[in-house]
This record gives structure tokens, sequence and C-alpha cells, in this order.
């Protein structure tokens, strides 16, 4: 059996995810996050060109002469792959992106289009909408479960962890600049759920102890649950890193953003479980009674 | 819970059995007789257009009001109301009425039996509504006419999209409405989307007009250029002909001027107008309009009744092809707008599969070499469970034909490193129990019952994710949401028939041994 004094560091850990959250919010609300052509609208083409002696600049000048709006250009992967973006997207004009296709093969020469997205301004804002929807849903579905398994304290903790590990992934994605698209709101969805089932295991602990040591003080108490899940908690985010992992490294680029944002959300969620939930549940000086008091009704 | 019956031993294993055959039969071609189904590839896996469109449908309105204008004039004059100064404002009709006839007018158009203003029972709304201010008559279209017109144009517009991709021949399409103006295509295996992009962008409303000499026609004249932008000329606003009367066209070569031209040929209908028309206009110009751009203008030196012609203007073999395409399947009841695409070539399609493969299978071993080196024996028993795991939800994907998405490999890949969690919340409350139980057949069993309730709890928040993000998620991110759902489901089956099963006949054989985990 493990014993590690997890409890010995609750006040620091709270005040370091408190600086993190508020540095994440700060981020989150002046600098806001990088929409991807999904949330913002515009165009992505990733394009791969045949000649090895093409470089950024000379990609970017050329779709500079275009008038196509703000144009980044980035390197995607290989040498001689790479993505372009830029807001205008016609689409009163179905020859719009031939077009461009053409002017660039006349001034760098043979260029292959392997990826095109376009994303009109009215689809791109209910692609947002439903994106905050989802996410929303889904942290409301998680608090009426919680709500319905546990008692209140329970869930308060459980969703404060959650908010916790989304708000620093997102703020993360700020900070950095980091693309932010459709994935990324699947990457947040599954860190909700990830970050809610490390926590379950946990308080269902928690829960068992309450019931077996009637004379621990909540403080201790949280404790010794931490320690009896630990090698558990420790194997489970080992074998989900590693899945992860694997996918960051192999899976391509376009999977970069999304396995990363789940990388972040499950090193904070292990974390979140162990320093934000049952933190929580001390402060709520949750004792036998709690527990006792609910299942009598 | 260590006990098995042989019922139930049996069922477990041609269970997994029929779906490791359902998952297998996509990669290997197996007898077809009995499973014929497989996995779906998405069109980012696979390559592909993803397209949307949106139909827009201000100028049908315009239309229709105006010739309801028209209906309206007609139909009042026969029951000798005068009405006058009509006009339209933006969406809305407006005319005057006399002092004694406004009870009339008024019962006339508010009538549930009216002729001139449909009522439609089922959603208790008329076409249009009516507003009276005074003597003076507002008709608007009332929220279900709307509707109503909206869903009419849209399923003619669907028809007319699928001819159009149909006649361009990519292999199995997929046409869909999305709400009341909207159109989702999807083409599989797509080479080359500019072109169906271009076709159906254009709404191909082909009309004759004569050119006119003077301006004094009687109805109208309108000034149109030409489609290559060189000149313009003025039209007489009388249509002799549109592209509805027009029963075939194709890319033909004209003998005489070696030269790419369309030929056509009309119905009885249209061969008799355009014979008539071209009789009494011989001499003069006559245009070729495709959505309001001449295309050509041949001078007509002997009456057309033969009931076909040819149309020329500079084509190539390409262009004159695509054109008679369009007319072939006829023209959209209004523009479409393409609203969002996505497209993928068919070789990123492959180079995102075998990154996809590549990182699975190292995902994979990863694991399986982490669980081998955490639990020995249990390790293994737990690995077979997930490589049974994996079959099986292949295997239902495989059932379901359901399509497989980048993310949903990416969801594949996450079920493998989360679903050994199941075994270690098992395998961990064990080891807690052989502490203070000597037989190890009682400590297993109180290991599995133990851990139950925290199994599933753990188990249902992550299948509310998914479940939202099924019903939310759109295209690639739905197949994510797929897999990691079933992937929850197949999970719960592994580990609690494949591993415990596993489980109980290496703790019954080996229950003398000191320390078994």
């Amino acid at each position: 059996m493990n014993n590690i004094s997890f409890n010995k560091f609750y006040r620091k850990f709270n005040i370091l995810s408190l600086v993190l959250i508020i540095t994440s919010l700060i981020f989150l609300i002046i600098k806001g996050l990088n929409y991807g052509v999904d949330f913002k609208g515009g165009t992505l083409i990733e394009l791969r060109t045949n000649d090895k002696t093409n470089n950024i600049t000379m990609i970017r000048d050329s779709f500079n002469q275009m008038n196509l709006g703000d144009v980044s250009v980035k390197k995607f992967g290989n040498e001689t792959d790479f993505i372009v973006k830029f807001e205008k997207q016609n689409s009163n004009d179905p020859d719009f992106i031939k077009n461009i296709e053409n002017k660039l093969s006349s001034s760098i020469g043979d260029v292959d289009f392997r990826r095109v997205e376009n994303v009109g301004p009215k689809v791109s804002s209910e692609l947002l909408k439903s994106g905050i929807i989802a996410i929303s849903l889904s942290l409301a579905a998680m608090l009426l479960y919680i709500w319905i398994r546990f008692e209140w304290q329970f869930s308060l903790g459980a969703i404060l962890a959650i908010f916790h590990d989304v708000i620093i992934t997102l703020g993360i994605f700020s900070i950095f600049s980091l693309e932010i698209n459709l994935s990324i709101v699947a990457a947040v969805l599954t860190i909700v759920g990830y970050s809610m089932n490390d926590t379950v295991v946990i308080f269902d602990r928690v829960r068992e102890n309450l019931r077996k040591y009637s004379d621990v003080k909540i403080y201790e108490l949280t404790n010794i649950s931490i320690n009896e899940t630990l090698s558990r908690t420790i194997i489970t985010s080992v074998t989900t890193l590693l899945a992860l992992l694997s996918i960051y490294l192999f899976g391509g680029e376009i999977l970069k953003g999304f396995s990363l944002a789940m990388i972040l959300g499950v090193i904070f969620g292990t974390y979140s479980s162990i320093y934000i939930a049952n933190p929580i549940l001390v402060a709520l000086n949750v004792s036998q009674r709690t527990i006792v008091k609910e299942e009598k009704n | 819970m260590l006990y098995f019956s042989k019922l139930r031993i049996i069922s477990v294993i041609i269970f997994t059995i029929i779906f490791s055959y359902f998952a297998l039969s996509n990669f290997t071609k197996l007898d077809d007789r009995f499973f014929s189904k497989n996995i779906n590839l998405g069109l980012d896996l696979q390559g592909g257009s993803y397209l949307l469109l949106e139909i827009d449908n201000r100028p049908v309105i315009t239309q229709r009001l105006q010739a309801k204008i028209i209906e309206l004039k007609r139909y009042f004059k026969e029951k000798e109301i005068i009405l006058k100064n009509f006009s339209l404002n933006g969406d809305t009709i407006t005319f005057e009425a006399q002092e004694q006839d406004l009870e009339q007018v008024s019962k006339l158009l508010n009538d549930k039996e009216s002729d001139i203003n449909q009522y439609y029972q089922s959603y208790k709304s008329h076409e249009f509504d009516v507003i009276e201010n005074n003597n003076l008559f507002n008709l608007n279209y009332s929220r279900y006419g709307l509707v109503l017109l909206k869903n009419a144009s849209l399923d003619q517009a669907i028809e007319i999209v699928r001819r159009r991709v149909d006649e361009v021949g990519t292999n199995e399409p997929n046409i869909l409405k999305r709400g009341n103006d909207r159109i989702l295509v999807e083409l599989p295996g797509l080479d080359d989307p500019n072109r169906i992009k271009s076709l159906l962008g254009k709404t191909a409303n082909l009309t004759f007009q004569f050119i006119s000499q003077n301006n004094e026609e009687s109805f109208g004249t309108e000034k149109l250029s030409f489609e290559d932008g060189s000149r313009e000329a003025i039209v007489s606003k009388r249509i002799i002909l549109s592209g509805d009367n027009l029963v075939d066209a194709k890319p033909t070569m004209n003998s005489q001027t070696n030269e790419t031209v369309v030929s056509f040929s009309l119905d009885r209908v249209g061969a008799k107008k355009f014979g008539k028309a071209t009789s009494t206009g011989v001499g003069k110009q006559l245009a070729i309009i495709l959505d309001g751009k001449i295309i050509s203008a041949p001078t007509v030196r002997e009456p057309i009744v033969g009931g076909s012609g040819q149309i020329s203007g500079n084509f190539t073999f390409q262009s004159a092809t695509d054109l008679a395409l369009l007319l072939r399947s006829g023209a959209l009841p209004a523009p479409l707008n393409i609203i969002e695409e996505r497209t993928v070539g068919p070789d990123l399609g492959q180079d995102s599969i075998d990154a996809g493969l590549l990182s699975l299978i190292i995902g994979f071993l990863l694991v399986i070499i982490f669980m081998i080196y955490k639990y020995k024996a249990f390790g293994l028993i737990a690995n077979l469970a997930l490589i049974t795991n994996l079959f099986l939800l292949i295997g239902i994907l495989t059932l379901f034909e359901a399509t497989l998405t980048l993310p949903g490999i990416a969801g594949i890949i996450l079920t493998v490193g989360m679903a050994v969690d199941a075994n270690v919340l098992i395998f961990e409350r064990i080891k807690e129990e052989t502490k203070s139980e000597k037989n190890p057949i009682i400590a297993f069993d109180a290991g599995y019952t133990k851990s139950r309730t925290t199994i599933l709890d753990a188990n249902i928040t992550t299948l509310i994710a998914a479940f939202i993000l099924f019903f939310m998620g759109s295209g690639p991110v739905k197949g994510f949401s797929v897999t990691l759902g079933v992937g929850i489901l197949t999970t719960l089956f592994s580990v609690y028939f494949i591993a415990r099963l596993l489980t109980s006949l290496y703790v019954v054989k080996n229950k003398e041994k000191e320390q078994l985990l």
C-alpha cells in the first residue's frame, strides 16, 4: 500500500490551480482562442508542391497577390506540405478554388491541393454554437448523473474539477495560439468524460471509507482513499497516455491538435481528481453523517 | 462472480467468434454468401467531397409574388371588382379596393374555401397573411406559405442536383435534405470536385429571346452582356422558348464550321413555338441566353420547324459537354450557393489510413507490453480481453455498416488505452482483498463484486460524453463518438465475460499457489 501524504499539499496545489485558472481566464478573455476555419469561416488549403525549392515566403507572396484577405502559411509535416488559411471564402463563385489552383500553378509550378475546407460565415457560426451547446450539455448531463449517484458535496467537487480541466486546457490553447476546430470540441468532451471517470473512482472509495471508518476526519480519509486507488489512477493514466502519445506521434498532422488536447486533458484530469475534487470534500466538511443522512432519505 | 455455466461459456465463445468473423471480413475476401457487409470509410479516409448547398429563394419568392399579382388582377376582374394601384414593395403585395367592395374582397381573401388565398387545413393557415388598412390591402406570405414554397423549391432543386451528379457518374453519391433550404452532397472518391462544383453552381436557366432592333417592344427590353464579356446587346423580354421545352442535348461537331456545338431537340410544344417564332423572325438575331448571359446570337436564316437546333459559342469539347449536361438535367428553381465544402484528395485519405493504422498498432503494442509488465499472467488475460474487445468493436461497426473516419480511428485507439481501466480496477481491488482474505477464490470474487459499481459509474460518464457528441457533432467527429461509445460497450463485455471467464479458469486451476496477483 502506498502511503503518500497528498493532503499536506492540498493548499499549495490549490493555489497553483487558482493561478493557472486565473492565467487561463485572462488569456481566454484578452487574447481569445485561435479559431480554425470551422468556427471562424474562411478557407483552408493543404497543398503539396512538386518543387522542393518552394518555401513559405514564396507561397505566401503568391497567395497575397490574389486578394484573399489575411493569408497564413505554415509547414505541415513534410518539407513539401503546407497549410494555407485565409479569410475569404466565396460561395457565389463555384470556380473559386479552381481559379486559385490555376493562379498558384502558374506562379510557383505544379501544386496538388490535398485538402480543401471552405466554410461560409453562416455555417461557421452555427458550428460554433453547436460546439458550445455540446460542451454545456455534456457538463449538465455529468452534473445530473453525479447528482443522482452522489451527495451534492461530491457533485460540486467533481464539476469544479471538470471546469478546472477544461479551462486550463483551453487556456493552454489560447496561450500558445493552438488552433481550435471541430476535433478539439470532441477532445474537450472526451476530457470531460475522462476527468469525471477519474474523479468518480476516487469518490466511490471515499464514500466506501466514510461508511467503514466513523472516527477518521475527512482530511485523512481523502488521503487514504487517494492512496488506495493510486495504482489504478497511475496505470490507467499511463495506458491512456501511451495510446494518445501514439496518436500524437504517428497519427498524422490532422490528429495532432486533437491528441495534444487529450494529453493535456488526461494529465490535468488526473491531477484535478486528486487535488481539486478531494480538497472540496474537505472544505465542505463531509463526514459519515453526510452520506448516512442522504441514505436515510 | 467467478462461476460460469457451460451454456454461458459457449454463448460467449460463439458471440466472440461471430463478431470476429464480421471484423475480419473487412480485411480478407471471405465467403460473401454469409456476410457481405463492410465498414464504410468516411470521406476523410477514402477521399472525396462534402458540399453543403444553400438555396437562395429570394428570386423564387419575387417571381411568385409577381405571378400572384397577375393572378389577383385576373381573379377579381372576373368577379367584376375593380382593384387598382397594385405594387410590390419588398415581399408585400399592395393594392387598393373601392369603398363598396371592401367587404367582399376581404371575405374572398379570408375565406377558408378561398381559391385565391389557399387555406391549409393541416397548418391552420392561409398561404398569405392579409392586412387591411382602410381601403388598402397588404398581402404577405404567411409563415407556412413560405415553408411550403421553400419545401417545394428544395424538392425540385434536390431532384436537379441528383440528375446532375448522376450524369457526371461518381460512385455512390449521397444527396440529402438539410432543413428547408439546404442540400448536403457527399461525393466519395471524386477526382475533380471543381467540375461538380461549377455544374452545381449554375442555375442553367436557358432562354431564346430576339435581339431587339428598336426600343418599341411591347414586352419591354433588357440589356444583357455576352458570356465572354466582349459586348452587350438589347434583348426583347419576350421569351420565345425556355429550357423547359428541351428533351435532349448533346455535344456534337458541326461538320461545316468544324466547331464544337451543343445540339438540342425540343418537345412538341417547344418545336411548334420555335417554328412559329423563327418563321416570323427570319433575318432577326436570336439570342441564346444562359443565366442572364448571352452565349451567342445567330441570325435566323430560315424557319426552324424540325424541333431541333444547335447552340454555338466558342465551346471546347468539355464546356459543350457540361452545357449539354446542364440542359438535359434542367434548370434549378433558384441559385444554389456552396456554403461549406470539405474536400480530401484520395492520396491524403490513404496517408491518413496508413497513419491511423500505424498509431493504432503502436498504441496497442505499448498498452499490451505495459500490462504484461505490470500484471504478468493477469496482464495476459487483460490483453486477451483487449484483443477480443478490438475484434468486437470492429465487428459491431461492420454489422451496422458504420462510417469510419480519422477521428473514429483515434476513438478506437483511445478505447484501447481506456479499456484496460476496468480490468485494472478489478485487479487492484483483488490485490486489496487478498490482504485480508486467504482463500483466493473468495478474494477474487469480492474483487469483482466490490469494483462493479465504480466501473459502471466510470463508464457511464464517458458514454454520456459520447452520446452528446453523436447528436451534436457532424461528419468526422460523429465517427469518433460512434467508436468511443461502441468501444465502451464492447469493453464492458470483454471485461465481464472474456476476462472474468479466463480469470476464473486461471484461479481455479492455481488456487494452491501463493500470491496469484
